[in-house]
């Protein structure tokens, strides 16, 4: 596609191009390394931010056997199954839900054969997850151990590289020119990782799908991730997978940075409150359900309130039932005083909430389970942990939707390698991570899932590039 | 009370670290700040000195700078700390030698050396200091053994009490009673964490410095200091035990106890700390206060001379040199026992008091309730 004389030619021809610097990359790098071939890593950001979206991670699930010694009890690979159909409601490709499940058993010791820790499992406080297993220090350790790994390897890794333009003919990828401060470079390969995230960090390409509404989106995760790649790739002829509007989305504080508030800003308190939007009226069952699917709903809710702001109402008793978070809560004495302070209609909220009161049904609270406290006649209802909010003061937080990341990818097979629109696969084409996770999640979000999407299908990716470039 | 500058910045950023709590695997300091929702100047003190400087939680933030969050919880956890010393510190009178330590402690050094040397001199004849006297007794020709017991047994006292004073006042501070101290077991996990330095492992790999990588030297030349200072002290017990029960005069042959212990500690005192010097030269700026630098360094060096003054004496004790280097060397031990309240030293007492509470507090609180809940939240 670019073949002006002001590019500078990188003087290796590598035998893999890993285009992104996040947990896929890193995988398929060092497995196509380890496998024999010379491989770079183009990486958009510099040295602190490497790593995108992976640098706010803090687990990965894996199906396994037994207990070991990060996780608790088994979880069967038909567990593992169930989940994610449940949670997509059958929108995956079950052919390549079923192989990652059946890869991610062995993903945990090879993620730990390349210097990744994890937290124990029976350490003092820490009761840990049967289903998660959780990186000592979160993302940016695991990322650190990652590219120790890989360059004591002899993986090349250049830093403030963003590929700008790929070089593909037909079916066939031959170089990648990356934008630098001191100019632009054409990086010839012999294949192609492309694992360079989703494109929940460009506004534009949101709106695309979204309309003017996702502008008032918060991203949750790096600026880095524009999409570009994808759109390089969907422009050659790739076959895409995925519905643009489908992404992971949660409701976070409203006053967190519009990029990169990573995990600090989420709020996990709306199953003991209310929440209203700015009507100061309530839109939706804030007790429909236990986690996961509680946590990940509220995004989309709330991008369709008008302005793609609400508040969530709760008074002394629940203060203390919830993660801390970032920003503290709003306080106030009364109702019509929080209101106030957030340009809602006094009296209208304080209605909302005598209207709530008056319905609710308390049996015996539990916040672990579906418990039996509830609503009558009210609605939309509210069909567990319902309890009066009467006891000053009250507070509210608002909320507004935090993208996680975006499902619309680039269609691939079993090898992790792309299909092209036209049919069969490309020749030297691979693809992991949020770029492709469209094809096991169509819609909704398993935690710990998407570290498992790029692992697999990175490793997968990485050895299959090293074999083409072999022949 | 107005909280300091640090106080707050440190209040501020855990309770960052409490919504995010990634870090929880790597040292006390986490978990312990796990189980509070709001932090008294006190829990901070608290944390500030539970926390070993291992700088893991450093490498590892997502949110470290340039990050807008500017989470830097070694840093500023050192000069919470470093502060907290001062607020510490017996007689109050006393508490700013902690602001400009290095020059405080160099200057103490100096006198007390000269002290020392004029002091040879004016109570002998002026060239007895340059005679060479070998065997036993020959030290206490230039200064009477007794003069020298009173002299640092007076100045080891007031340090002990200073110690006393300086552990109350964060006990109190921490807001502990004093008859949590006497249970057994929390004492005996804090000797074991503190003895075994635990916490400065980066939560198992070894604690980093200069970059990503982990070079577990600290707190290897961290053991080579402490265990040097420690069989010092146990050759110069064993020296005050042989004169006054065994009335064997020093100096002591090579092989004697004293000499044996004395020298295999005098090497810790001198190699640690420079060890540890070299490692705070090349250390990430962001991970370390600046304004303790001086009161870092300044410790470092009186070890060192400490034990280099010790380590010349020996080699040179049947020499001219000897009155000088005597002087020298009991110059420079005065100088390092009255300033230890009042300058790096007393980071493992506080630590230890530190770890005492946390082994305390792990073992009461009920183990936490965290469900998966917590588990499923990316
Ligand atoms: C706050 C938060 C918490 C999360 N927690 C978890 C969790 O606990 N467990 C879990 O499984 N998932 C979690 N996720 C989701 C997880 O982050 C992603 O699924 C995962 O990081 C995707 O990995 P990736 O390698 O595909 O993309 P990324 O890690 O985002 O990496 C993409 C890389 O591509 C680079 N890039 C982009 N464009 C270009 C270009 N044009 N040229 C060169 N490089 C480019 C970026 O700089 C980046 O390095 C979380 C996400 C967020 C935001
Ligand atoms: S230091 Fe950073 S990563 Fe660690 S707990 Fe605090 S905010 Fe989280
Ligand atoms: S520097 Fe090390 S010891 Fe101190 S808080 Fe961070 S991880 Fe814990």
């Amino acid at each position: 596609m670019n073949g002006q004389s002001d590019i500078a030619e990188h003087p290796a021809a590598y035998d893999v191009v890993v285009v992104g610097g996040g947990n896929a990359a890193l995988c398929a790098a060092i497995a196509a390394r380890r496998a024999g071939a010379s491989v770079i890593v183009l990486e958009a950001a510099s040295k602190f931010y490497r790593g995108g979206n992976t640098r706010h991670t803090r687990n990965m699930r894996c199906a396994h056997d037994a207990a070991t010694a990060t996780l608790s009890g088994p979880y069967s690979e038909d567990e593992f199954w169930d989940d994610l159909v449940r949670v997509t409601d059958g929108q995956t490709n079950e052919q390549l839900a079923r192989m990652m499940i059946r890869e991610s058993k062995d993903m945990l010791d090879w993620i730990f054969d390349q210097g990744v820790r994890f937290q124990p499992s029976l350490g003092g406080t820490l009761s840990l997850g049967r289903t998660n297993s959780f990186f000592l220090g979160g993302g940016r350790a695991m990322l650190n151990a990652l590219y120790l790994t890989a360059e004591r390897l002899g993986v090349d890794v250049l830093y403030e590289a963003e590929v700008v333009a790929l070089d593909i003919d037909g079916d066939r990828f031959h170089a990648a020119t990356v934008q630098r401060k001191e100019g632009r470079m054409r990086i010839r390969g012999k294949a192609l990782v492309a694992a360079s995230g989703g494109f929940e960090s460009n506004i534009e390409k949101l709106v695309e799908g979204w309309g003017e509404i996702a502008r008032n989106f918060l991203i949750r995760g790096t600026p880095n991730n524009r999409g570009t790649v994808l759109d390089m790739l969907l422009g050659a002829d790739v076959d895409s997978v995925g519905d643009p509007t489908q992404c992971h989305a949660v409701a976070i504080d409203a006053r967190a940075p519009k990029y990169d508030g990573g995990i600090i800003t989420r709020l996990d308190c709306v199953v003991f409150g209310i929440v209203v939007n700015r009507n100061a009226e309530r839109f939706y069952d804030e007790g429909e359900d236990v986690w996961p699917k509680r946590y990940a709903i509220w995004g989309r809710l709330v991008a369709t309130q008008p302005d793609q702001i609400a508040y969530i109402i709760f008074d002394a008793k629940s203060a203390n039932l919830f993660m801390p978070s970032l920003y503290p809560a709003i306080e106030a004495a009364s109702i019509g005083e929080l209101a106030a302070k957030f340009d809602l209609d006094p009296e209208k909220l304080t209605e909302t909430v005598a209207q709530f009161n008056a319905a609710v049904h308390e049996g015996s609270f539990d916040p672990d389970t579906l418990d039996d406290c509830h609503t009558e006649n009210l609605t939309p209802p509210k069909t567990h942990w319902a309890r009066r909010i009467d006891t000053g003061p009250y507070y509210a937080y608002p909320v507004r939707p935090g993208i996680t990341f975006t499902y619309l990818g680039v269609r691939v097979d079993h090898e992790a390698r792309m299909m092209m629109k036209a049919g069969g696969p490309a020749a030297n084409m691979y693809a992991a991570g949020e770029i492709m996770a469209g094809n096991v999640l169509g819609r909704g979000y398993a935690a710990g899932i998407g570290m498992t999407i790029g692992s697999v299908f990175g490793r997968i990716a990485g050895r299959g590039a090293a074999r083409h470039a072999a022949q | 009370m107005q909280r300091s500058e640090a106080l707050n910045e440190a209040d501020r950023l855990m309770t960052i670290c409490n919504s995010c709590r990634y870090c929880e695997g790597l040292c006390a300091v986490f978990p312990a700040m796990e189980m509070r929702r709001a932090f008294t100047s006190g829990d901070l003190n608290y944390f500030a000195n539970l926390c070993h400087a291992c700088g893991a939680c450093y490498v590892d933030c997502q949110f470290s700078p340039p990050h807008e969050f500017d989470v830097r919880v070694p840093s500023v956890l050192a000069r919470v700390r470093h502060e907290s010393y001062a607020d510490y510190a017996w007689p109050r009178a006393l508490a700013p030698l902690f602001r400009r330590n290095g020059l405080a402690v160099s200057l103490i050094a100096v006198l007390s050396i000269a002290a020392f040397i004029l002091g040879f001199v004016a109570f002998n004849d002026p060239r007895a200091l340059f005679a060479s006297r070998p065997g036993p007794g020959s030290f206490y020709a230039l200064m009477p053994h007794n003069a020298m017991a009173l002299l640092f047994g007076a100045a080891f006292l007031w340090a002990v009490v200073a110690f006393i004073k300086g552990a109350r006042a964060f006990w109190n501070d921490i807001g502990e009673t004093r008859s949590a101290l006497a249970a057994p077991r929390p004492l005996l996990r804090a000797v074991r964490d503190a003895a075994s330095l635990r916490y400065l492992d980066g939560g198992g790999v070894g604690c980093y410095n200069e970059d990503e990588r982990t070079k577990d030297n600290r707190r290897f030349y961290h053991h080579l200091t402490f265990w040097g200072f420690m069989l010092c002290f146990a050759s110069t017990s064993i020296a005050t035990l042989y004169h006054y029960l065994l009335h064997r005069e020093a100096p002591y042959p090579l092989w004697d106890l004293p000499v044996v212990l004395g020298t295999l500690g005098g090497l810790g005192i001198v190699i640690g700390p420079l060890g540890l010097y070299a490692a705070k030269r090349k250390r990430e700026p962001m991970m370390m206060d600046h304004d303790s630098r001086g009161m870092d360094i300044a410790f470092l060096a009186m070890l060192v001379l400490t034990g280099a003054t010790g380590l010349t004496l020996l080699v040179l004790r049947e020499t001219s040199a000897m009155g000088v280097l005597l002087a020298l060397h009991l110059g420079a031990v005065f100088a390092l026992f009255v300033t230890l309240p009042y300058g790096k030293f007393v980071h493992g007492l506080y630590r230890f008091l530190a770890l005492v509470r946390y082994a305390r507090e792990r073992h009461t609180a009920a183990p936490e309730a965290r469900s998966e809940r917590e588990a499923r939240s990316t």
